[in-house]
């Protein structure tokens, strides 16, 4: 009762208008403390989780088996409570760790997962013109591109972050690509406040970004908050960990004593080094990787 | 190029407890978004070691100057063509916040990006070349932040090194601009002179600018305030889905406003049907105790079956917003093609569409122009003020009263075309063709009634088949006739003989077949007859459907004669044949008849005679105003 002086309490029970404002108030007072950083991204991530899932007729979900794509799991467990209602597809390239492989098999199935698991052509399909490691990475691509086409998805749900790498920071939240998956940078339509274009045109798809605006730190901080399981190889061991999760010939880890996620946190303060700096495409040329995006890479 | 970077300034770890806020950097191409975005970086200790060495020498490399721009110009195709395309998010700290800064474009071309970007906007930094001064793409830029509801905005007048730092050229334009935005119902937090490049205004008061006594742009970025959430303002679950995984039926949507918790009754817009909330459902914990305010994207259940559809909003009673099928916009246009008169469009009000047509272009201006020349229609990234005409019902608040509900957008071949502002909504207007002029009678609704003793209406019996609705419908048409009415029987099953023969019996096909009844039935009642309908109308929403038609004039009659009964009656042989199975979808043996919960009059046959019935409706519409009772009621009519 603090919101009001004490002569207006009489008022306020001959007023109905005026007690119901009181009212708001003392909810407002009582709510504002109660949702953190951390609860508003949840909550936009399962807004747009729902309306991928109420606008798009056959979606699924990117499966990396990384940290981001199992908070995304996570955050649609939350939004359909309980189970995933739609696939988990993970186009396998055959090079993941084996921590990776055994974190896939034991959590689809405690999870309820529809997992799908989908292979990649042989590297000798894909440009040649590509540095090796964007080479191996358009590989994937090309995996990706197969199993929408087994399945024909119309919407792909995809772990991406804004602040992981310059070019994914110019993604809409539903992003449209054309018939052959690829990406229209200059030609995106525009995102009102929340309301997402979600009509691809016959034949292509669209990614949605559901953790778009999360940053590396908000992943940590939320895995620790929910104890979302992790692959070890994320923990420092003999000083090194690992700060992305890729195939095992194109992911390096990166010097850290971090061996638990509040280390992780603390050590996330401190670094400049960027999170993807293990990762060996990102380095080979200017825009190597701005090409494969081009193409339809994550 | 990544950006996630320390500064000098300590935080907190996770960063969760310093407020962040969402900053977009808008105004003319080429006045210096880039330029203060990559200074305000330095000036902060925001960027990584050896970034701005290694960027000169990529410069060096190129040939070309250093610029700070160089550093938001990630894509290789933005650095050839020397203009940003798309908003970027870097993130730096000031002493009090973690500010995270959506670079937006100026180029005109690049407008949807901008709205993209400031869509997401906490607060806005409005950037104004000194030498150039306001130009078309700063009021442009002035009018969406205004648009899209962002309320703080900081002006900067950049480059005032090109104008020798003139207190005097820095109070036209800061005149200029805050006469605009406050026309616009924005003031500016601060107007700030700064030279980007040399670092003037941006973190520190140089003595070029002694005369300048406000804010740096770093000082007025630490005083934005994140948006909060609108928990004080009436409850809005604008509905997502409807989950059925398992045994719960779970509503869902996001708290747009207000606050709920279980046990609150709540209203259903816009059918407008009551019901509790039963639990607050979650996960990995289920069900969540407590308040569940603004922003929280929550799932209830309710404490009865209702037909509830994705784009519905759950309020509380007292406060629901309006239902209507017509409403004025002011909205922003980006489609090529102008917004003309008679468009047919899809609008989006939160989760709920509806195809729209263009009744009247009210407005139509160009923003970035300083007289504002009016048209007939809203060319690309113009304005205007538009009445739209909705095919369905939707239910929504003008903006002034919930900057959340209250926004719109438009789409065209399913990409978003434009979006606004809700301007004012007309309750209970029904959607009217732009090109259909209906023709009014030649006699006025009194010189009916001073004729029938009665006033036109909908009197409409609902109950099994073979519950008697249209025994009782002939006596009550019988017995208005001989008192000198006009009545006029609609027998469902007479009309689908004739115009509803295209119908069938799925539930699309029912419900066409009573919009079909009810249209029919309300024009009779507005020229003053009394249609009778006698029609199973087993769907409790379609009934709902014919009262919103037909309004005031509708009467609803339950027949509410017991199933066994019925079923012994059966003078057509439906029930022995359906009980044979060989008739599908028959309304009777199964338990698809909804009953009425508020009907006028409720009847039950097996316990009265036919005159015993009639008259009881006939009391009914007395008691309603339908019928006149004495000829003083008459002339109190007229």
């Amino acid at each position: 009762m603090h919101l009001l002086k004490d002569d207006s309490a009489a008022d306020r029970l001959s007023n109905p208008a005026l007690a119901e404002r009181v009212r708001a108030q003392e909810f407002a007072a009582e709510l504002a403390s109660s949702m953190d950083h951390l609860d508003q991204l949840e909550a936009q991530s399962i807004y747009i989780f729902r309306e991928a899932f109420a606008r798009l007729k056959k979606i699924a979900l990117l499966w990396s088996l990384g940290k981001d794509s199992n908070v995304m799991i996570w955050l649609a467990r939350k939004a359909f409570f309980g189970k995933m209602p739609f696939p988990a597809l993970h186009v396998d390239t055959g090079k993941k760790f084996p921590e990776m492989y055994r974190f896939r098999d034991h959590y689809g199935k405690e999870w309820d997962l529809d997992l799908r698991v989908e292979p990649c052509p042989p590297i000798d399909a894909v440009d040649p013109t590509l540095p090796p490691a964007a080479r191996s990475a358009a590989r994937k691509t090309e995996g990706l591109k197969m199993a929408l086409a087994k399945y024909g998805f119309d919407g792909l749900i995809a772990g991406i972050r804004r602040d992981e790498e310059a070019t994914r920071a110019k993604e809409r939240v539903f992003s449209p690509r054309g018939l052959e998956g690829n990406w229209d940078v200059r030609d995106q339509p525009p995102e009102f406040w929340d309301h997402f274009n979600a009509s691809p045109p016959q034949g292509a798809h669209l990614r949605i970004h559901p953790i778009l605006h999360w940053t590396e730190a908000d992943i940590w901080a939320y895995t620790k908050r929910e104890n979302i399981p992790i692959i070890p190889l994320y923990l420092a061991k003999n000083g090194k960990r690992y700060r992305s999760l890729g195939d095992q010939d194109i992911t390096n880890p990166v010097a850290s004593n971090a061996s638990n996620i509040d280390e992780i946190l603390i050590e996330l303060e401190q670094t400049k080094v960027p999170e993807r700096s293990g990762r060996a495409l990102d380095h080979e040329t200017e825009d190597a990787f701005e090409r494969l995006r081009v193409a339809g890479y994550l | 190029m990544n950006m996630i970077v320390t500064s000098a300034s300590p935080g907190t770890p996770n960063g969760t407890t310093r407020p962040q806020v969402r900053i977009v950097i808008v105004g003319h191409v080429d006045h210096g978004k880039s330029t203060l975005v990559g200074r305000l970086l330095h000036e902060t200790g925001s960027l990584p070691e050896g970034k701005l060495e290694m960027l000169k020498a990529v410069s060096a490399r190129r040939g070309m100057p250093f610029e700070w721009s160089f550093l938001l110009d990630a894509l290789q195709t933005e650095r050839d063509q020397g203009i940003t395309i798309d908003t970027t998010q870097i993130r730096f700290r000031t002493n009090s916040r973690d500010i995270v800064l959506i670079d937006a474009p100026g180029h005109a071309e690049f407008l949807r990006n901008m709205i993209t970007g400031a869509s997401q906007a906490d607060g806005a930094v409005l950037i104004i070349d000194a030498l150039e001064g306001v130009r078309d793409q700063t009021r442009r830029h002035g009018y969406l932040l205004h648009l899209l509801g962002v309320k703080q905005v900081a002006v900067v007048v950049n480059k005032m090194d090109r104008v020798d730092f003139s207190a005097a050229r820095f109070k036209d334009i800061s005149d200029e601009i805050s006469a605009h935005l406050n026309g616009l119902g924005v003031t500016p937090t601060a107007v700030i002179p700064i030279s980007a490049r040399d670092g003037d205004g941006v973190a520190m008061r140089t003595d070029r600018i002694s005369w300048y006594k406000g804010p740096t742009v770093v000082e007025a970025l630490d005083h934005l305030e994140p948006a909060r959430p609108l928990e004080a303002l009436a409850l809005r679950l604008p509905v997502q889905a409807i989950y059925k995984f398992d045994d719960r039926r779970i509503v869902a949507g996001r708290i747009e406003s207000g606050s709920l918790i279980a046990g609150d009754e709540i209203v259903i817009m816009p059918a407008g049907k009551i019901a509790k909330i039963k639990t607050v459902e979650s996960w990995p914990m289920t069900p969540v105790a407590g308040r569940q305010g603004a922003g929280r994207s929550v799932g209830i259940t309710l404490d009865r079956e209702l037909f509830i559809e994705r784009g519905d909003i759950i309020a509380h009673a007292g406060s629901a917003p309006r239902e209507t099928r017509r409403l004025r916009a002011r909205i922003f246009w980006l489609h090529d093609k102008p917004l003309a008169k008679g468009d047919q469009l899809l609008v989006r009000c939160g989760p709920k569409e509806s195809r729209a047509t263009v009744v009247a272009i009210e407005k139509a201006v160009d923003p970035g122009e300083l007289s504002s020349s009016e048209n007939k229609a809203i060319g690309r990234n113009h304005v205007g003020e538009i009445d739209i005409s909705l095919s369905n019902p939707i239910a929504t608040d003008p903006y002034t009263e919930n900057p959340r509900t209250g926004r719109l957008v438009i789409e065209v071949s399913g990409r978003i075309a434009g979006g606004g502002l809700v301007l004012s909504v007309d309750a209970g207007q029904r959607a009217v063709p732009v090109d259909i002029v209906p023709v009014e009678s030649a006699l006025r609704s009194d010189e009916r009634s001073a004729r029938y003793r009665h006033n036109g209406a909908v009197v409409w019996l609902t109950g099994l088949p073979a519950s008697g609705k249209s025994t009782l419908a002939r006596a009550l048409e019988r017995r208005l006739f001989t008192n000198g009415g006009s009545p006029i029987l609609l027998d469902g099953d007479t009309l689908r003989a004739g115009l509803n023969s295209d119908l069938g019996f799925s539930a699309t096909d029912r419900s066409e077949n009573i919009r079909r009844l009810a249209e029919v039935a309300t024009h009779l009642a507005r020229n003053g007859h009394i249609a009778i309908v006698a029609a199973v109308s087993p769907a409790r929403e379609d009934r709902a459907a014919a009262r919103r038609i037909a309004d005031t004039a509708f009467r609803e009659i339950h027949v509410a004669t017991p199933a066994e009964v019925c079923e012994e009656r059966d003078p057509k042989g439906h029930y022995k044949k359906a009980r044979a199975g060989a008739l599908a979808s028959f309304t009777g043996i199964g338990n698809d008849y909804e009953k009425p919960e508020a009907a006028e009059l409720v009847i039950d046959t097996s316990k009265r005679t036919v005159a015993e019935a009639a008259d009881e409706i006939e009391q009914m519409l007395k008691a309603s105003g339908v019928l006149f009772d004495e000829l003083v009621d008459l002339a109190a009519n007229i």
